[in-house]
Formats: C-alpha cells, sequence, structure tokens
C-alpha cells in the first residue's frame, strides 16, 4: 500500500507539481498561496529545476511564456489579484498554444478583497480573463488528494493540448491539510519530444513561437484551431462527480470547497429521507455540460441550487445548459464566508436565503 | 582572375528583405549582432532571440534561429525563462526604448539585478515608433512627438530616462555601454560593444546590455542624413556615448 502523508494543500501541489514533471516555476508572494512558491523554493533545485521569485505576477507569466517556449514543464501560482496581472500573458500563452500549469488559490474580492477563500474569479477563470478569443482548460478540486491529482495530471494535460491549464483552487484547499498519497516522480527525460519548441534549431529550421498574424486568413485559422482543441477536450476530458443526482428532487451544483459542505448537506438530507443530491464539475472549462444537461431531463428532479462563493457566476453556465427545463436557484456568500452545512440546509428546505 | 568575396550577408540572417523604413538604423544593428555572432563562433542551433514589441515586432522573420515575440516589454522575463531552461544558449533580446524603459521598465531592471546570463540590445530612437511617433522614455526635452506636439516640456511630460546611467547603479549587471550608428566609426564601436556583451554571455558572465542610439526619420520628420546629424548634435549630448559598466 501506498504511504499516506499528511500535507497541507498548498505544499501537496508543489510536490506534486514536481513529481508530474515541473521544472521551473516563477511566481510573487501573495497570501493564501505562499507555500506554494515557498516550497518549490528549495524542492526545485533538488530535482535540477529552476525556481524565480520574480518581481511581479506580469513578469511571473512571462517567464512561464519563456520557459514553456524553451520546452520545459512550467507552473506559476498566485492569488486573485496576482491572477488579474497574469491575464496579458495567459492571452498570449494560449495564442501561442503553450503548454503550462497555473494556480490560483482564489481569495474574495473584488479590489485587495481579502485572504479569506472565495469563488468570485469564476468568470475570469472560464470566459477568458484576457483579451481576444482564447479559453483556459480550468479544473477545480474538491480536496487535497483531488488537487494532488488534478496538478499531476494537468501538466500532462497541458503537453497534449498544448494549452494552458488553470487549477482554480481556493483558499480552504491551499491552506487545510488532509491526508493524501502522493504520485510517482516523473522523469522529464522521458516526456516526449516537443517539436515546436525552442531548443536551438539544431538540423532543422528555426522554430518560431509568436502570437502575431497580420493574415487574416492565417490568424482565423490559428483562433479555429484553438477552438477545435477545446472541443476536443470537452469530447474526451470533461469530468464531475454525479452523488445521488439520478432519483434526486433537488440538485445541488457545486465545486471546490462549497461541494464538500454540500456533500454534508446532501448526506444529512437523505439521512431524513429528503432526496437531494450534488453535481460537482471537476471541469469548470469546458463544462461537463453534456452530464448535466442529462440530469437536468430526469422527471425526478424538480429543482437545481447553484451554491458558491460569489454573487452568482458559475450558475450562468447551469442556466444555459438547463436552459429552462427546470428551475435554477442560487444561494451565495462573499466577503470571505464559507457557507456552512446548516445554512446550506436551510437553503435548501425552502428557508435562509 | 580569382574573385573575392568582400562583402556577404551574414549567415545568421535570413534572406528576407528588411521592413524597416529608409534611413532607419534598425537593419545596422540586425547585422551587427549576426555578424558579432558569426565571428564569435556561435552557430544558428546555439542562439536563440526574443523580438520585442514594437517596430522591430518582425525580428523573427531575420534571425535564422529559434526566436519568439515577447508580451510588450516582456522580453527579459521571457528570456530569463529561456536562459534558465537552456543555460548552454545564448539567449538575447531586442527591444525599443518604450519596450524596455517605459512598459518593461520592471523587467528591464529586475533581470539585471538578478544577473541573468543574457544580452539585451537596446534600441532607443526618441519615439514609440510602431504606433506612429507618440512621445517615448527617451524623447528629448523640446522634442515633437505626436502627443507633445509643442516639444517635450519636463513639466507636462517629465523628463527623458536614462537607462544605462540607472542600471550601472546596480550591483548585478556586468556590462552596460551606450553606442551609436550615425556614422561608420560609431557603427564599428557598436560592433565591438554588442560582441564584447556576448562575449561576456558566453563566459557565463552574466547580464549585459547595449543601448544603441538609433535613427527615425519618419517620426522625426527629418531626411535620413538630418537625422543621423540629429543623434550626433542633439541625442548624443543628452545621452552621452561610453561604458557605464564593466566588471570585467
Ligand atoms: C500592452 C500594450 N500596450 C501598447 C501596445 C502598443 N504598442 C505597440 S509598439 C508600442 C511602442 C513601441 O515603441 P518602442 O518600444 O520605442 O519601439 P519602436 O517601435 O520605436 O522601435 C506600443 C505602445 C501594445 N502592443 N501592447
Amino acid at each position: 500500500m501506498k504511504e499516506r502523508v499528511l500535507m497541507k494543500g498548498n505544499e501537496a501541489i508543489a510536490e506534486a507539481a514536481v513529481r508530474g514533471g515541473c521544472r521551473f516555476f516563477a511566481g510573487y508572494p501573495i497570501t493564501p498561496q505562499n507555500e506554494i512558491p515557498e516550497y518549490l523554493s528549495k524542492r526545485l533545485p533538488e530535482v535540477g529545476g529552476s525556481f524565480i521569485q520574480s518581481e511581479s505576477e506580469v513578469s511571473a507569466i512571462n517567464m512561464i511564456y519563456g520557459a514553456s517556449c524553451a520546452g520545459a514543464r512550467a507552473m506559476t501560482s498566485s492569488s486573485s489579484p496576482g491572477i488579474s496581472l497574469k491575464q496579458e500573458g495567459l492571452s498570449y500563452i494560449a495564442c501561442g498554444q503553450l503548454p503550462c500549469v497555473v494556480i490560483n488559490m482564489v481569495r474574495g474580492g473584488p479590489g485587495l478583497g481579502t485572504i479569506y477563500p472565495g469563488q468570485a474569479d469564476y468568470f475570469q477563470a472560464v470566459k477568458g480573463g484576457g483579451h481576444g478569443d482564447y479559453k483556459l482548460f480550468v479544473y477545480t478540486p474538491a480536496t487535497v488528494q483531488e488537487a494532488v491529482d488534478i496538478t499531476y495530471k494537468s501538466f500532462e494535460m497541458a503537453d497534449k493540448y498544448r494549452i494552458p491549464v488553470l487549477i482554480l483552487g481556493d483558499g480552504t484547499i491551499g491552506q487545510m491539510m488532509e491526508p493524501v498519497v502522493l504520485p510517482e516522480m516523473k522523469d522529464p527525460a522521458t516526456f516526449p519530444e516537443k517539436k515546436w519548441a525552442l531548443t536551438g534549431c539544431k538540423g532543422r529550421e528555426r522554430n518560431i513561437i509568436n502570437t502575431l498574424d497580420m493574415n487574416p486568413e492565417r490568424l482565423e485559422a490559428i483562433t479555429d484551431r484553438l477552438f477545435d482543441v477545446y472541443e476536443q477536450i470537452r469530447e474526451n476530458e470533461t469530468e464531475y462527480e454525479n452523488y445521488m443526482c439520478d432519483d434526486a428532487e433537488t440538485v445541488i451544483v457545486a465545486y471546490g470547497i462549497v461541494s464538500r459542505v454540500a456533500k454534508s448537506a446532501v448526506n444529512i438530507l437523505r439521512e431524513q429521507g429528503k432526496k437531494v443530491g450534488l453535481f460537482r464539475p471537476i471541469t469548470v472549462s469546458p463544462y461537463p455540460d453534456k452530464a448535466l444537461s442529462a440530469i437536468a431531463d430526469l422527471p425526478n428532479v424538480k429543482k437545481f441550487l447553484v451554491a458558491e462563493l460569489s454573487k452568482g457566476q458559475m450558475v450562468e453556465d447551469v442556466r444555459l445548459i438547463v436552459n429552462g427545463r427546470k428551475p435554477v436557484e442560487f444561494y451565495g456568500r462573499t466577503g470571505g464566508f464559507v457557507i456552512n452545512t446548516e445554512e446550506l440546509i436551510s437553503v435548501v428546505e425552502g428557508g435562509k436565503r | 582572375m580569382e574573385e573575392k568575396v568582400v562583402f556577404a550577408r551574414p549567415s545568421l540572417l535570413t534572406d528576407a528583405p528588411f521592413h524597416y523604413c529608409p534611413g532607419c538604423t534598425h537593419g545596422i544593428v540586425h547585422r551587427l549582432i549576426a555578424e558579432v555572432l558569426g565571428e564569435l563562433n556561435v552557430s544558428r542551433e546555439n542562439v536563440i532571440g526574443i523580438a520585442p514589441v514594437g517596430c522591430a515586432v518582425f525580428a523573427y522573420d531575420y534571425f535564422d534561429c529559434d526566436m519568439t515575440e515577447a508580451a510588450h516589454g516582456r522580453a527579459p522575463a521571457v528570456a530569463t525563462g529561456i536562459k534558465r531552461v537552456h543555460p548552454d544558449k545564448v539567449v538575447f533580446s531586442y527591444q525599443g526604448d518604450g519596450d524596455l524603459a517605459c512598459i518593461g521598465a520592471a523587467e528591464t531592471i529586475h533581470a539585471a539585478a538578478r544577473n541573468e546570463n543574457i544580452t539585451i540590445i537596446f534600441i532607443n530612437n526618441g519615439i514609440f515608433g510602431m504606433t506612429g511617433g507618440q512621445m517615448a522614455p527617451t524623447t528629448l526635452l523640446g522634442q515633437y512627438s505626436t502627443t507633445c506636439q509643442d516639444g517635450r516640456d519636463p513639466v507636462l511630460n517629465g523628463y527623458p530616462v536614462h537607462v544605462c546611467e540607472m542600471l550601472s547603479q546596480l550591483k548585478g549587471p556586468q556590462y552596460i555601454e551606450r553606442v551609436s550608428t550615425h556614422d561608420a566609426a560609431n557603427v564599428l564601436k557598436a560592433k565591438k560593444a554588442i560582441k564584447k556583451a556576448f562575449q561576456y554571455q558566453l563566459e557565463g558572465k552574466g547580464f549585459s546590455m547595449i543601448e544603441v542610439l538609433v535613427a527615425c526619420p519618419t517620426n522625426w520628420k527629418m531626411t535620413p542624413v538630418k537625422a543621423l546629424e540629429h543623434i550626433k548634435n542633439e541625442v548624443i549630448p543628452y545621452f552621452p556615448l561610453g561604458v557605464y559598466k564593466d566588471r570585467g
């Protein structure tokens, strides 16, 4: 049996990144994700990787652009205000089809907000927070183990589809400690060659990575390609958890820390004989739309309740997918509050709003 | 009679014709980079270059080596990422004054402070060329631009930024020099400086930046000849040439 260790979310993510082949990290400190750069500052040099505490998040994301151009598995992490600063870089990275992993340990906002958890960066993450037509591939872990598994897998996904992968965590996932089983250490020497990367053009034509094309046909073709890839990801990689939705009358839809609260609420309500289920998207871009749509078609399902730490962001995607077939209600808290179980039960039962 | 080649395109340059305006000296600087890397026996597979956002945005068309183009001002950060992954390659960025001294000032200062083992070729033409002649951080006092149409007024527009002088205050950088392209003698001096900068990188010494004064007849609204005279008579007195730092 594999060894289980007790680890803080941020440190577990950092170790999973190293084991997944990450050899370059650049970032700028911001709470609640500081343990990621702190851990990697020590860990990456041990495996021959590079760690840089950059002068800003703007610089960090552009270092990632460079390291990814150069063919390395590269990662940056930050929290909401810092992720805002990375948006221009993410747009370039997406257009350049450069694989990388970005962690956002979301905190409450807007503005400087709070260092307590939030989920109000959903729009920024899934609708394309930077300029132009592009999408990120976005995961939302709900446990430290899942954060580890997702981080590890994200480097594969990023390389396979040549897309930036964003892991949309929240302060809670980063800060809490849970037992985890860490994955095996991968050897970067065994990774498939990146023929497009800037590695020195020995015996080949030079490679050029740019995001400028003044030729409308070519630029439209590049944009189409980004969206073709995104559709392939939707087809092959969307993930979700269906927890007792099949016979449910009320389906709670939640991700991240709120989904854990929702699961407890479902368990308690089920003990009382109430037919409540939980739909938990694990990827939110692309959204597991087929799975949610199938649940909306179930005759027993009377309504959806979307619970988020925001004024209502994911609820818009749920409403688009449910498309009027069933009512979609919303409950959200902001300011750094995390919805608690009793509160959510009372909302499900038509009480607190 | 045997024919002797006395002038040829350096092998690091592609045969794509430069898109630069008549009288612009960007092209000379491209050539110098290619010539010195050739003279230093750095072959194409050992160089990776970073183009800026600015008139030189298409620099990736002209150098026959792996190239990328960074977001406006971010070339030193991109170069850092590339160099850390490929410490054995010669990595250079090529940036204008808006790119390097304005929007990318932080990236420039911190790459220098970290003593990243990269070479930055910094083109000071005193203007935002690509966007049509707006004020740059290096626009001289009194100089016309489309966003200071009565001439740069220090009260309204502040003072020009002296990048070599600023960076030379830092402990990190190894070699900082300002050179010019306004006549043949100075082009040769520029070549020497650029060669030394790459030499330092090859020796693993660390950060070097060569600031090159370049003419922009189009946006300065001068003939090419007048533009070169302008560098000599107006720009150099304000931005003196010379070695600002050389840690040897
Ligand atoms: C974030 C961002 N802001 C503004 C621009 C528009 N822009 C393109 S080039 C440029 C200035 C270029 O001037 P400089 O760096 O001096 O280079 P030159 O064109 O003179 O060679 C600007 C402002 C941009 N592309 N991106």
